[in-house]
């Protein structure tokens, strides 16, 4: 049995080594060229549009509160605004040539997955979600409520 | 006081006009859809009216469009065929008695009292305050004992990954789907759903779409003029969706 | 004199504790491969579908979790009926029930299409559902049994034990009455919609609760030289073959009063006579295997053999079994009547019977949550006094008369 100061001191030990540990994986806060992290920095390029819907440092800490909210809002009362929107994230922030944000042309994450896996948060929303901007022509097709004749339609097939 | 012929034509003219206008301008208020930020309401109530006289054995126009809609590929599938998803099928009917036959479409028959509601432990499944039956995804967690609840098997359990989803239907593994009455179309204003909208093309007009709650609305004329039924009516469920001929 | 009962931890020390633990944990590993298995690729794999939409998987959850319940019987009766004789057991009884809850839950849990949004379901809750209750239920249960055996153990509130042992036992009831709902709240099935279901798995809970329990206690007893008296045992068996009885006759009254309403000739006929496999299972594993002949085992002279006691046990399990499969299995492969009295097809498998037979991963994860009660079990047994130091007539009968001893003593040799 070890005595109450050589326990102290093994814990103290430890904790030490922790620390040691934590902040040489931890250290890789440098620059983009120099970071020392296995994984990289995300770049975080847009294609469209100026600015985002929100401030870009409140997109970084809220976005996901918008999306919970918005969720809620839009399934159980129909309200679709699209300022918070996902379906209009995605139009915007998708990759011009795959048109996903999950994955760009040139092989490398996309808008969402980039930060995502820097910060080792699994996303939810893809699974269900498509994670493509437009993913399908829609068409238009009103029909008068009286059966009176079909409105030509606007679109091309579904 | 005296009116002239002319201006008794013209007034009479005025009026006609405005009579046979009036109403179309008081459908399209209704028809137009809701505007993005507006919430649903219980004002409308969304139905379905299925004339089985009219439908047709062999044809699964509504089948095909629905699931052109919602991106449900069974082909991509690899369970099997009692695993695959559908949110409506094609039910033949035989009375053993009689030798009468006939076909009918069966979907999610959007229920004031739905059983799947009362049953699901998170609340996932719910009734939008216009009527429609839906599955909330993002809590719902696959215990599928709404799918035990339903009388009319109009759910399916998503058993496999899904790709290559549409936009307006998020659909994933593990979670419980069902006829969404077409509810992106519904909010979108286009007055009809993909089934409704196929059947019509097809010819048959068996499927008709409309306000139950609006009473100039054809389903409700309609349902107010002939006999209409519902699957099941024992239960007391009051389903959205009625037939005639069953 | 009244004697005091002595518990006491077993040791755990030897090759063949090692053995048992490994055993059960390489049923929790396999359980949880499979459970990886069914997650990552979906539940097309196993044998569950869109028809037969509760498998394998929840046929031994809800047995566990049936068995849990009726497992506390024995404390209940200790405490809240005040029979002395069978205070010993009630640590044992009580840790049974926590330990087969959990198994039964695990399996549930595991089973579900997104595991990962359980704290979704423990937080977001519609009360109208059974489901939600249920959760409360569950782990309200697991909350009270924790204090009743607390209580048990710890002489400083001893005054509580009788209060402890009733709450426990309402508990209990309202568990196994929520359980049973799950079923009996389906108007749309038809071997569902019926009010009987709820006090069937109160009965069923009782039945099944006592076979696991006489099992783990005389494995447990025996395989760690603890003595049983023959008083004790005796009474246990008579308890379980009147469990068994009123399980026929639950059965009985079910089948019997669906066979005098038209409506459910179908589901009647299809039970009873061309079901299948599950016409088998009824006959066979049900009546026969669970009901019939261990009533015959406990209540004949026979009954005098420990290993004829025992395997009147496993009987009653394995019927038990029987009777969750047709009962669950057997009630989601009956078509719903939609169009009552037409001929009904479709390609969603409408007016047919389902077709389905357990995949490995369904066995594997239902034996894994198996696996969890019992290793619970066994490690409680090491690690807190759960266990009497002796169940010998002498030592545990208030009443005990030494010449009435050596008599019963001298039949049984």
């Amino acid at each position: 049995m070890l005595r109450k100061s050589q326990k102290f001191a093994s814990v103290l030990a430890l904790l030490a080594a922790l620390g040691l540990a934590t902040s040489s994986i931890a250290s890789g806060h440098g620059d983009e060229k120099h970071n020392n992290s296995r994984v990289p920095v995300p770049k975080h390029h847009t294609a469209k549009g100026e600015k985002c819907v929100e401030p870009t440092d409140v997109m970084r800490s809220n976005h996901m509160e918008f999306i919970l909210h918005q969720r809620d809002k839009t399934v159980h009362q129909g309200i679709r605004t699209k300022q918070h929107s996902l379906k209009n994230c995605v139009a915007c922030h998708a990759d011009p040539d795959t048109k996903s944000v999950l994955k760009n042309a040139d092989g490398s994450e996309g808008f969402c997955a980039e930060c995502h896996s820097y910060t080792a948060v699994k996303i939810d929303c893809f699974g269900c979600h498509t994670d493509k901007a437009n993913s399908n022509k829609q068409t238009m097709r009103p029909i008068d409520d009286i059966g009176r004749k079909v409105i030509a339609n606007t679109g091309g097939a579904k | 006081m005296t009116v002239s012929r002319r201006e008794f034509l013209s007034i009479g003219a005025a009026a006609t006009a405005g009579a046979a206008i009036a109403p179309g301008i008081s459908l399209i208020d209704l028809a137009q859809a809701k505007s993005p930020e507006e919430a649903v309401t219980a004002a409308q109530r969304w139905g379905l009216l299925i004339d089985t006289n009219k439908c047709n054995k062999g044809c699964t126009a509504c089948v095909d469009a629905c699931h052109t809609e919602n991106g449900i590929d069974h082909e991509q599938l690899k369970g099997s065929e009692a695993t695959k998803p559908h949110w409506i099928r094609k039910v033949e009917v035989k009375d053993p008695n009689t030798g009468f036959e006939h076909s009918l479409p069966v979907m999610c028959q959007h229920c004031q009292e739905p059983p799947c509601v009362d049953v699901c432990p998170t609340g996932a499944s719910f009734k939008r305050d216009d009527g429609i039956v839906l599955v909330d995804r993002h809590i719902c967690i696959g215990c599928r004992y709404c799918m035990m609840a339903c009388p009319y098997k109009a759910r399916s359990f998503e058993h496999e990954d899904i790709t290559d989803q549409k936009e307006h239907a998020p659909r994933g593994k593990g979670t419980v789907e069902s006829c969404t009455l077409c509810v992106h179309k519904v909010d979108r204003g286009d007055g009809t759903t993909a089934c409704a909208e196929a059947c019509e093309e097809e010819g048959h007009r068996a499927i008709l779409f409309g306000d139950l709650n609006d009473p100039k609305s054809e389903i409700a004329r309609t349902v107010r003029a002939k006999a209409t039924r519902r699957i099941r009516e024992d239960l007391n469920l009051d389903n959205s969706v009625r037939y005639i001929g069953i | 004199m009244k004697k005091a009962i002595h518990f006491r931890m077993i040791e755990g020390s030897s090759l063949g504790y090692g053995a048992l633990l490994a055993v059960f944990g390489a049923m929790i590993a396999l359980g949880l491969g499979a459970t990886y298995y069914m997650e990552h690729n979906g539940h097309w794999v196993t044998g569950m579908t869109n028809k037969v939409i509760w498998g394998t998987p929840h046929v031994f959850a809800v047995f566990l979790i049936v068995a849990a319940s009726g497992a506390l019987n024995v404390a209940s009766i200790a405490s809240a009926f005040n029979r002395a004789a069978y205070k010993p057991m009630a640590r044992l009884s009580a840790l049974l029930a926590i330990t087969l809850l959990v198994g039964g839950l695990a399996v549930l849990v595991l089973d579900l299409g997104r595991p990962d949004r359980l704290i979704v379901a423990m937080t977001y809750y519609n009360f109208k559902s059974i489901f939600a209750w249920n959760i409360y239920l569950y782990t309200g249960f697991m909350a009270i049994v924790g204090i009743y055996i607390w209580v048990m153990m710890d002489n400083s509130v001893r005054k509580y034990y009788k209060a402890a042992g009733i709450a426990a036992f309402i508990w209990r009831l309202a568990l196994t009455t929520g359980t049973g709902s799950i079923f009996g709240f389906l108007v749309a099935r038809q071997a569902y919609d019926a009010a009987i279901m709820a006090p069937m798995f109160i009965i069923m809970s009782f039945s099944f609760g006592l076979a696991v329990f006489l099992l783990v206690l005389m494995a447990s007893m025996n395989w760690t030289g603890r003595p049983i008296g023959d008083r004790i045992l005796n009474r246990l068996k008579n308890l379980q073959g009147v469990f068994v009885a009123a399980v026929l006759y639950f059965a009985v009254a079910y089948h019997l009063t669906n066979l005098y309403a038209t409506e459910h000739h179908g589901i009647e006929r299809f039970i009873l006579v061309d079901g299948g496999i599950y016409t088998q299972l009824f006959w066979i594993g049900q009546v026969l295997v669970g009901g019939i002949i261990p009533l015959a085992l406990l209540f004949s002279p026979l009954a005098r053999s420990r290993a004829v006691i025992a395997l009147a046990a496993i009987l009653v399990i394995v019927g038990g079994m029987a009777q969750m499969y047709v009962i669950i299995i057997g009630g989601q492969a009956y078509p719903l009547v939609m169009f009552p009295g037409m001929e009904v097809s479709s390609a969603f498998q409408d007016g047919t019977v389902a077709e389905y037979s357990p995949s490995l991963p369904e066995v594997l994860l239902g034996l894994g949550g198996v696996g969890i009660a019992l290793a619970a079990t066994t490690f409680a047994l090491k690690v807190l006094p759960f266990l009497p130091a002796s169940l010998a007539d002498a030592d545990i009968d208030p009443h005990h008369k030494p010449e009435a001893a050596a008599e019963t003593s001298a039949e049984a040799a």
